[in-house]
Formats: C-alpha cells, sequence, structure tokens
C-alpha cells in the first residue's frame, strides 16, 4: 500500500519535471508567437478579418507554387523540348519527338535485328521498353502477394490472440527502415557467403546466385518489398477489420453460420472499402519503385531489375537526356493519374454499396 | 488420473469468455511466431554479424552468435597462442595452442602440460585441425567505422534536415490548414482543390524540373534545398484541415468578441485544439526525413552535405568489400528510428492505422 503511494508520488513528480521541460523547450515559440502579433495585429486591421486567410495559406502555398507546382507544368515543357542543357532557355522544342524516340523500340547496342521495328526482340533490348515491362511484372506480383498476406496477417492479428500489439509492432517495424537500411540487410543476407546459402550448403545443396542470376535477382527484389511494406498495410486492413461491429458476427453465428461463411458474406464485403485503399496506395507505391532496389541491385544484372523510376533518374542525371527523362516522367505521371482516378471511382463505388 | 490430466490440459488451453484453444488459434499463433522470424529475423542477423571480427564475418557456414578464435596464454610465450582441436590419424583428438606454422609444418603445445616439449606436426598427415571458437562481441567494426565513415557529419546532416523540416512543415501546414478551414475569401476553394490534386504526384515525377527551380534558387549542395520543397506536403495539409474542420466555429467566435487577432487565435486555440493530428503529422514527417533517399541523392552532391541515407549508399558502392564497416554503420542507422519506436509504438501504430496515409 505504502510503496503504490510513493511509486505514484514518484511518478507525478516525473510528469510535473516532463511539463516543464515541455514548457521550456515551447518557451522560444511562445515568444516568436507574441512578438509575431505584434506585427500581425495591424496586418488584420489593414485586411479585414476573413482576408487574413490568405496570410495563414500563403507560406505553404508560396513554397508549394515554386517547388511542386512549378515543375509540374515545366515537365511538359522539358518533355516536348530536347538538348543537354538543363536550363530551359538553352532548349528546342521537338513536340512529340522525345515521345516517339521513347515508345519505339531501339537496341541498346548495335544489332542485326534492329532493322525491323516490329521484332520485340529489338523492344526487349530498348530500356525504356525493358523498364516498362520490368514495372508491369514488378507490380502485379509485388501488389497481388502483398496484399495477401497483409490481409492474411490483418486478419491474424484480428484474432483474440496474447500478446497483439507485439506481433503488431513487430509486423510494422520494417516500414520504419529506410530502403537504404532495408536493401543493405538484404544484400548482407543475400550475398553468396550469406546465411541462406550457409543453410542451404549446410543441407548438402549447392549455392544459389540470388542477386547474380537474373530470375532469382527479380525475385528477390519483390520478396524484399514485400518484406519491407506490409506491415504498414496490414496496419491499415487491421483497422478496417476492427470497425466491422462485432454484433454482426454475433447475430450471424446465432443464425448458424460458421465462420468460412461469415468471412465471405460479412468480413469480406465490409472489408472492401479499405481493400480498395490499401489496394490503390500499393499499386501506386510499387510503380514507383526505385530506393531499395537501386542499393540492392543497381538494376542488375544488366537491365533485370532495371524500374521506371531508375530508368527516369539515370537518363537525366548520368546521360543528361533530360527531354527523354522528362518525357518518361510523363507518362509515369499519366499512370499514377489514371490509378488515382481508379481509387476514387472505385471508392465511390463502394461507399454506396 | 487421466481425468486429472485432461483438467490440467483444459486449464492450460483455456481461454477467456471460456472457450478452448481450437485449430486456429493453433495456426493462428504458428503463423504470428513464423512472422516474428521472417519480419525479425533479418535485423537481428544484421545486428549479429556487426560484431563479428573482420577475420570471422565470412566464415563459411556463418555462426549466429558472433565468434573468434579462442586463444590461451602460456609462460615463456609473448602473444596469446590461437587454440586447435587436432584430431589424429589414429582417431584421438587434443586440443593444442599452435606457436607457429611454416608452410604445412606447426608446432603445437599442450597447454595442459606446459613442460612438456612442443610437437612437431605435419597438417597433411593430420586426420583434422578445427579452430576453437568461443563468443566474441567485437567492437572494432564500430570505433573503425565511424573513422573511415563520417558518421557524425552525416548524422548531424540527417538530423537537422529532420528536425528542421519538421517544424517548418508543421507551421506552414497548420497555417494553410487554418487558412483553408476557417475563413470564407474568393479563391480558397480553388487553392485546396490544386493542393488536393497533386496529393499523389511523386517527387520522382517532377525530378528534373524541381532540380532546375533548386539550382535557380541557388540551393543545390545545400540543406535547404532538402528541407523546403517537401515542407508544403499536401497530405499534411489535407490532414491537419480535415481535423480543424470538427473544431466548432463558436470557439473561435467568442475568442474574436474578446478581442484575439487571428493568429493568437491560431496558436492559443486552434494549436493546441489540433495536437492529435500534429502528432501524427510528426511522426510521418519524422520518417519521411530520416528515410528520404532520391531527393538528398539529387541535391547534395558534396559528401559532407551527405544524409546518412545518402552517405551509407555511397558507402556501400564506394567500398565494396568493406562489409564489416557497412554492416556497422547500417546498425547506427537504423539505431534512432528504432529507439522512438520502441518508445512510441503504440501512438505510431494507432495513429497511422487511423489516418491510413503514408
Amino acid at each position: 500500500m505504502r510503496t503504490t503511494r510513493v511509486s505514484k508520488r514518484r511518478g507525478g513528480k516525473r510528469k510535473l519535471v516532463m511539463a516543464w521541460i515541455g514548457r521550456l523547450l515551447l518557451k522560444p515559440f511562445v515568444v516568436l508567437a507574441t512578438l509575431a502579433d505584434v506585427v500581425l495585429g495591424p496586418l488584420q486591421k489593414l485586411l479585414g478579418m476573413q482576408r487574413m486567410g490568405y496570410f495563414f495559406v500563403l507560406p505553404n502555398l508560396l513554397v508549394f507554387g515554386i517547388f511542386i507546382l512549378l515543375p509540374m507544368l515545366l515537365n511538359f515543357y522539358y518533355g516536348f523540348t530536347a538538348g543537354d542543357s538543363i536550363l530551359p532557355e538553352n532548349r528546342q522544342f521537338v513536340g512529340l519527338a522525345n515521345l516517339e524516340s521513347l515508345f519505339s523500340c531501339q537496341p541498346t547496342f548495335l544489332d542485326p535485328r534492329s532493322e525491323s521495328f516490329m521484332n520485340p526482340s529489338v523492344c526487349q533490348q530498348d530500356r525504356f521498353w525493358r523498364a516498362a515491362g520490368n514495372t508491369l511484372t514488378f507490380v502485379i506480383f509485388q501488389v497481388g502477394v502483398m496484399v495477401l498476406l497483409a490481409l492474411v496477417t490483418a486478419l491474424a492479428l484480428n484474432r483474440e490472440v496474447r500478446g497483439r500489439g507485439f506481433f503488431r509492432s513487430i509486423f510494422f517495424y520494417p516500414v520504419l527502415l529506410s530502403p537504404v537500411v532495408v536493401a543493405l540487410i538484404w544484400k548482407w543476407i543475400l550475398q553468396p557467403e550469406g546465411v541462406f546459402n550457409g543453410i542451404l550448403v549446410g543441407m548438402g545443396l549447392e549455392r544459389l546466385p540470388f542477386l547474380v542470376e537474373a530470375n532469382w535477382a527479380r525475385l528477390w527484389v519483390i520478396v524484399v518489398s514485400v518484406w519491407a511494406q506490409m506491415g504498414f498495410h496490414t496496419l491499415i486492413l487491421l483497422a478496417g477489420l476492427q470497425s466491422i461491429p462485432h454484433e454482426l458476427y454475433e447475430a450471424a453465428s446465432m443464425d448458424g453460420a460458421g465462420a468460412w461463411r461469415s468471412f465471405r458474406q460479412i468480413t469480406l464485403p465490409l472489408l472492401m472499402p479499405t481493400m480498395v485503399v490499401v489496394l490503390v496506395l500499393s499499386l501506386i507505391r510499387a510503380v514507383q519503385v526505385f530506393d531499395q532496389v537501386f542499393v540492392l541491385t543497381t538494376g542488375g544484372p544488366g537491365t533485370a531489375t532495371l524500374y521506371m523510376v531508375q530508368y527516369i533518374f539515370q537518363t537525366a542525371f548520368d546521360r543528361q537526356q533530360f527531354g527523354l527523362a522528362a518525357a518518361t516522367s510523363l507518362v509515369l505521371a499519366a499512370v499514377l493519374f489514371v490509378l488515382t482516378l481508379g481509387q476514387l471511382r472505385l471508392g465511390r463505388t463502394s461507399e454506396i454499396a | 488420473m487421466a481425468d486429472e490430466k485432461r483438467g490440467v490440459v483444459a486449464f492450460l488451453t483455456r481461454k477467456h469468455g471460456g472457450r478452448r484453444i481450437d485449430l486456429a488459434d493453433v495456426l493462428t499463433y504458428l503463423y504470428l511466431l513464423a512472422g516474428v522470424v521472417v519480419m525479425f529475423g533479418p535485423v537481428v542477423w544484421l545486428v549479429m554479424s556487426s560484431f563479428k571480427a573482420q577475420s570471422n564475418l565470412f566464415d563459411f557456414p556463418p555462426s549466429f552468435l558472433p565468434q573468434k578464435q579462442d586463444t590461451v596464454v602460456m609462460e615463456g610465450y609473448e602473444q596469446p597462442l590461437p587454440l586447435y582441436d587436432i584430431t589424429f590419424a589414429d582417431g584421438t583428438t587434443r586440443r593444442l595452442a599452435q606457436v607457429r606454422r611454416v608452410g604445412l609444418q606447426v608446432t603445437m603445445v599442450d597447454p595442459a602440460q606446459p613442460e612438456a616439449e612442443p610437437l612437431e606436426l605435419n597438417i597433411r598427415e593430420l586426420a583434422g585441425r578445427r579452430e576453437v571458437k568461443r563468443v566474441f562481441f567485437d567492437l572494432s567494426n564500430y570505433s573503425g567505422g565511424v573513422q573511415s565513415f563520417p558518421f557524425f557529419t552525416y548524422l548531424r546532416n540527417s538530423v537537422v534536415i529532420t528536425v528542421v523540416a519538421t517544424l517548418v512543415t508543421l507551421l506552414i501546414n497548420s497555417m494553410a490548414a487554418y487558412g483553408l478551414s476557417k475563413f470564407h475569401y474568393r479563391g480558397r476553394d480553388t487553392i485546396f482543390l490544386i493542393m488536393i490534386s497533386t496529393l499523389m504526384v511523386p517527387i520522382s515525377v517532377i525530378l528534373i524540373p524541381a532540380f532546375l527551380v533548386i539550382t535557380k534558387v541557388g540551393w543545390n549542395n545545400s540543406l535547404w534545398g532538402v528541407i523546403i520543397p517537401g515542407a508544403a506536403t499536401p497530405t499534411g495539409v489535407f490532414l491537419l484541415r480535415q481535423y480543424m474542420l470538427t473544431i466548432p466555429d463558436e470557439l473561435l467566435e467568442s475568442a474574436r468578441i474578446d478581442g484575439a487577432t487571428e493568429w493568437r487565435i491560431y496558436w492559443q486555440i486552434i494549436l493546441p485544439l489540433t495536437s492529435p493530428a500534429l502528432a501524427v503529422l510528426t511522426i510521418f514527417s519524422v520518417m519521411w526525413r530520416w528515410n528520404d533517399f532520391l531527393w538528398p541523392l539529387i541535391v547534395l552532391n558534396r559528401s559532407e552535405l551527405f544524409t546518412l541515407q545518402v552517405g551509407l549508399n555511397a558507402f556501400q558502392g564506394a567500398l565494396n568489400v568493406q562489409w564489416h564497416y557497412i554492416l556497422a554503420m547500417t546498425v547506427l542507422t537504423l539505431l534512432p528510428i528504432t529507439v522512438v519506436f520502441a518508445l512510441l509504438q503504440r501512438y505510431i501504430t494507432t495513429g497511422i492505422a487511423t489516418t491510413g496515409m503514408k
């Protein structure tokens, strides 16, 4: 009895200290804010109350306009001009030429088959088409596997399990790690003398070329990005599951519905809006796959894991072909636009349903 | 007896609500435990590897715990002697310390019998010769890594970018959110619509012109070039605006009647009431900035300005073989965010679950 009282008092003291530190940290901001009022009081008299809104929006709007909106518009300019200078005034207008050369199938090295643009094996060697094809396969498998695993994990975490908070945190933890750290962790595991090859050799098997052989590298890039991002989508799905009213399940089980049936007829339909959000968010992220892969494989072996953003990055900053890179950005932006529209459409229909 | 046993099992498998553990529960726990191994195992492996001495890093097959060869200090020898398990041709095994090795000839002594004559052995005539290992956490990867990798410079840059960018983001986003939720003026809805429409435009799509703008402003190779462009995040404005809409206007009206200016209402009423949403945005902003890679990679070319992420990438690209340092520096890089997560994990997971944004 006595000990609890003492510890309580100690806890109270700690809280007081924390609050004191908090106030101390906030002090400079409070002083600044008070000083700002000296200037902003007269400003309000000048503008009138409602138009103070402009003042509040202004800083954000300026940064937004200069660093997001202006580049977005400039991107069109770059996409339709050519030249190896990044300065807008030194570039020539070339119309759709950038898009044309992007979409035409050019081999990256001299090849006797390159005469025929209809030859698909030529497109295979074109870096743009290679990147586009790689991105498409990546998106399909990564999103498919990740959303499925996230759903299974969310369902498992939604059950009455001991240590749920602990499990939830563990599944979420990789989300916090930076792409560079994630890539280095897995590069270390997958290297020829790494732990997986150690296990294989320990079982009397041959070593496998995890990041050296094209298809293995493609597989591991997907596994690693699922590992790194799954926890985030699991959390959203878990929140969706927990918002389904418990009474529905009770009523269903009273009516004699089994677990499978209540899953199919209650959980799935009511989870659909959340599923749509998760699906679109993960699609948008998957299309932009870059940093993890860049550190893990640098797009290799060859061009096996070359994806769109790395193509843009290298075309612009390694080869100085800004027009071509901007044209690729426009294509990517169009894809993202369609995906976002799809989300809005799907979101609306699932709200109605 | 049998009855009693069943009682014990029933007791152990009882759950609250009186239900027994069934197959689905067993599968759930198996799945979750496997998940712990898969999700956390790689990080544990990294940490363990970072403590392995350079000479033992590529031992194959690798050991889980960091090890090094055991040594013994013997009278008459200046250096500690490495220990080996020697299997002789006749099948007997002895633990011996190696004095010297010349080609295939090794000179070994028995630590148990220091007075005995050293043994001259030919490696080829032995049936086996294995290093004796013991668990040893080697810190030299960290001390050496910090010297060859300017960790503290990069850490300072990352901390400056994360802290300043988060403060700027919180300030201008909350101001904009207030301006967009509680005032009526011409163009308000247009501004909001334009901002929201760029919610899904990632930096990768505007890479080249954004770089041009930074160059024109003179901010390439400056931390401001990393901090400012991402500060006007539409995500943050949207999040805060939606939250501020729920604050009743009557509250502001009564403050206005008391003569408070709009600025005062903003920082004395609106900001405290918005603190849950501000906390979520803080978490996001710290995560974004700490882990950001592509944009700092483009803006910063001088290595003394690198962030931890950019620096780590350059380090692993330049010194492809120095894995012992890379591992230690990777652990140091993931440490801060891990500590923050361990302290705040409840707020972070619920915050993200409720806003569903990243």
